[in-house]
């Protein structure tokens, strides 16, 4: 292993990514584009849905059941209307995603204490959403239920109790359930995907398919020092979209970050080196930029997108993908980097994720080695 | 004092197959330290092959091959130290600059920065090249990058030099200037081994050895090669040598036709004494011709009667 080969071929492959303007796109623009389109396009978030009111009680009662609805973050409460027709046209146009209809007799029947029901019009052409909507409105009609009994009890003279049972939903990591927070994280992973694997997969099939590799190998440059070489810039750009990443995350997207930095870095590097190796092997084996790149987002991309738990979480995958998951390093990093943003585990806690991802490190950087010879086919 | 190996190259049965084809097929011929060695043939003969096997890039089937008196079939890596391949495609990084790839190379083969700028400096100047240092490689011209080839081939002082085809597509004035730069070279006892197809140029080689089909016709100095045909040439200029070549044919002692340029050479036995036959004949088909002279046979006029005999010579 020579230094001075090493650095030539660094330098050869640094002035190759800066000559070429597709390179300097994905190097300087690609991450930041990447993590400002999953941190405002992928919204799993509800907020101030549209909601059309038909109150035929029209009492005190109904007014403050509506408050209620107009007082939580999810819902909007856009218009009241006087009839039925109304409410439909409003769900069937799109300008309303939830009705609601108060029936005549709320207030006469909460006064005798009755049950009674409360009617929600849903647009369930997106089930999830619709899903969701029910259970934040069964929440606002719930609260707004226990608060009347109470009134109730203590207008009877009987004294505060608290409930016997209750449930109480409380999310940890992410109170404030910012799908944001969820997902830009896992961008890192993205971003590592496409630099590492598809940037890294053209250099080495690009020397051949310009011509330039019959040269190279005639010199007394070693396997080793042309594979550090091309990969060293890769290294070195990948850590620094990471950093330009979770700067983004942290001070743009105010995604909570309670790890340490030091870890982030050091378990990105590893990611980094099993994403270099795998789109180093793949340039050797491919020995043409168009299969390589194919390829290289096949194995790298697409599982690092679908299959890592970064948009889906992987335990409500089908079955079957589910068990394809642990050979998907990306998944691994995933977990990582959900834990050093979100939960802020210590370092000496990530061993069930960093173990199989050193692994593959080692695994991947070997294979890649052994896999370049100076030798025409 | 170890003696210098009388034999920059020595190569004995080597072979190369690939799928359906024996592209080089049982080789065996040796270069002399210090001299231009040229590997003749047409497109397909195997030439490439060979100098891929010779530089230590492909694996041989069979035979043996040293260089620099290192076996390059079994030791390739320390071969490289020694020697200097330039492939027939170039092989340059288009977007780099010159001087950038002379330096790339120069680190590779391990030339320290003083010496790198002056012996660069040099090499530039005498190609001819040395206000397109900070040129890209891709915006050169054909014959240009040819010699920032040799340029970057030089720089670290190889003791031999493997150059397949290096003029093809070169135009005249660089040639002229690769030619000069090769002579200078073989003064300072540097070997080269340059495969071409131009046979005009296989003349200013001091031996050429003729590869037909990955076989070995002849080796020697072009001058005993020539006399070695032990048959006159007889050159027939006319307008229309295709004509020419048809009437000849089959006429008795005639071993074979070689269309020139502007004409027909016909090798033949006792030439002179048929010169008066041949005119009686071309007039009586009423074949136009102006001229029919004895000349110096060419590499080609060998090469086609040695393929058309079909004599390979290590029999
Ligand atoms: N990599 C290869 N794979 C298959 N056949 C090849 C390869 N290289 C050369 N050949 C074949 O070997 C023969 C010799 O080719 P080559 O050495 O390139 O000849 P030349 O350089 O004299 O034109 C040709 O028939 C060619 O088609
Ligand atoms: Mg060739």
């Amino acid at each position: 292993m020579s230094f001075t080969r090493f650095l030539a071929v660094a330098r050869k492959e640094v002035v190759h990514i800066f000559r070429d303007s597709r390179g300097l796109i994905i190097v300087l623009i690609m991450p930041v584009v990447l993590v400002l389109l999953f941190g405002y396009g992928v919204n799993l978030d509800f907020k101030g849905l549209p909601v059309y009111v038909y109150d035929r009680d029209g009492s005190q009662q109904s007014q403050d059941l509506l408050k209620r609805f107009q007082a939580s973050e999810y819902f909007d409460v856009v218009r009241v209307v006087n009839d039925y027709p109304a409410l439909t046209r409003s769900l069937d146009d799109g300008h309303a995603k939830m009705g609601i209809v108060i029936p005549w007799d709320f207030s006469q029947r909460l006064g005798d204490r009755r049950p009674v029901q409360i009617q929600a019009l849903v647009d369930g052409t997106d089930d999830n959403t619709a899903n969701v909507l029910i259970g934040y409105a069964q929440a606002v009609v719930q609260g707004y239920s226990s608060d009347v009994q109470l009134e109730w009890l203590r207008n009877r003279g009987q004294l505060l109790r608290p409930a016997l049972l209750s449930v109480e939903t409380r999310t940890w990591y992410n109170e404030d359930l910012e799908s944001s927070a969820f997902i830009v994280p896992g961008v890192l992973a993205l971003v590592m995907s496409v630099i590492g694997a598809f940037l890294t997969s053209l250099t080495i099939a690009r020397e051949w398919e310009r011509g330039t590799m019959e040269q190279l190998i005639s010199t007394p440059v070693t396997p080793l020092e042309i594979m550090l070489g091309k990969l060293a810039p890769y290294f070195a750009i990948g850590m620094f979209d990471v950093i330009v990443c979770a700067l983004i995350a942290i001070y743009w997207f105010q995604v909570p970050f309670r790890g340490s930095f030091p870890t982030l870095l050091f378990t990105s590097a590893m990611f980094l080196v099993v994403v270099l190796s795998l789109g180093f092997y793949v340039s050797v084996i491919a020995k043409s930029q168009l299969t390589a790149s194919q390829i290289s987002l096949i194995i790298t991309f697409l599982p690092a997108f679908l299959l890592s738990g970064f948009l889906f979480p992987i335990e409500q995958m089908p079955v079957v993908l589910q068990w394809i998951t642990p050979l998907v390093p990306a998944r691994y990093y995933v977990s990582i980097l959900k834990k050093i943003f979100l939960k802020g585990t210590p370092t000496a806690l990530l061993y069930p994720d960093l173990v199989p991802l050193a692994l593959f490190a080692l695994v991947v950087a070997l294979l890649a080695t052994a896999s370049f010879h100076k030798r025409l086919g | 004092m170890q003696e210098k190996p009388q034999s920059a190259i020595i190569v004995e049965g080597l072979t190369k197959s690939f799928a359906n084809v024996r592209a080089v097929d049982r080789l065996s011929f040796e270069v002399h330290t210090g001299e231009i060695f040229g590997l003749v043939g047409p497109d397909g003969a195997g030439k490439t092959t060979t100098l891929r096997m010779l530089a230590g890039i492909m694996p041989a089937d069979e035979g043996t091959a040293r260089v620099a008196d290192v076996d390059v079939v079994h030791d390739p890596e320390n071969a490289k130290r020694q020697l200097s391949y330039m492939p027939q495609r170039f092989g340059l990084y288009e977007d780099l600059t010159v001087n950038e790839n002379i330096r790339f190379y120069a680190d590779l083969f391990g030339v320290s920065r003083t010496e790198r700028e002056d012996r660069s400096a040099l090499l530039l100047q005498a190609a001819g090249m040395r206000e397109f240092r900070l040129r890209l490689a891709g915006k050169l011209s054909g014959g240009m990058k040819q010699k920032l080839s040799l340029v970057c081939a030089l720089i670290h002082r190889p003791k031999i030099i493997l150059l397949d085809e290096p003029t093809t597509g070169v135009d005249p004035i660089s040639r002229r200037d690769f030619w000069r730069i090769l002579y200078e070279l073989v003064s300072q006892g540097v070997t080269i081994l340059a495969s071409t197809a131009y046979l005009d140029e296989a003349e200013r080689c001091h031996r050429v050895a003729l590869l037909h089909q990955g076989r070995l016709f002849f080796c020697d100095t072009p001058k005993n090669l020539k006399a070695r045909l032990g048959k006159s040439v007889l050159s027939i200029t006319s307008s229309e040598p295709r004509r020419l070549r048809a009437e000849l044919e089959n006429v008795v002692g005639i071993s074979s036709l070689v269309l020139t340029g502007d004409g027909l050479h016909v090798v033949v036995e006792n030439g002179v004494s048929r010169i008066p036959e041949f005119e009686a004949r071309l007039k009586g088909a009423s074949i136009p011709f102006d001229t029919i002279q004895q000349v110096t046979p060419t590499i080609e006029d060998l090469f086609v009667h040695a393929v058309g005999s079909g004599a390979p010579s290590h029999a």
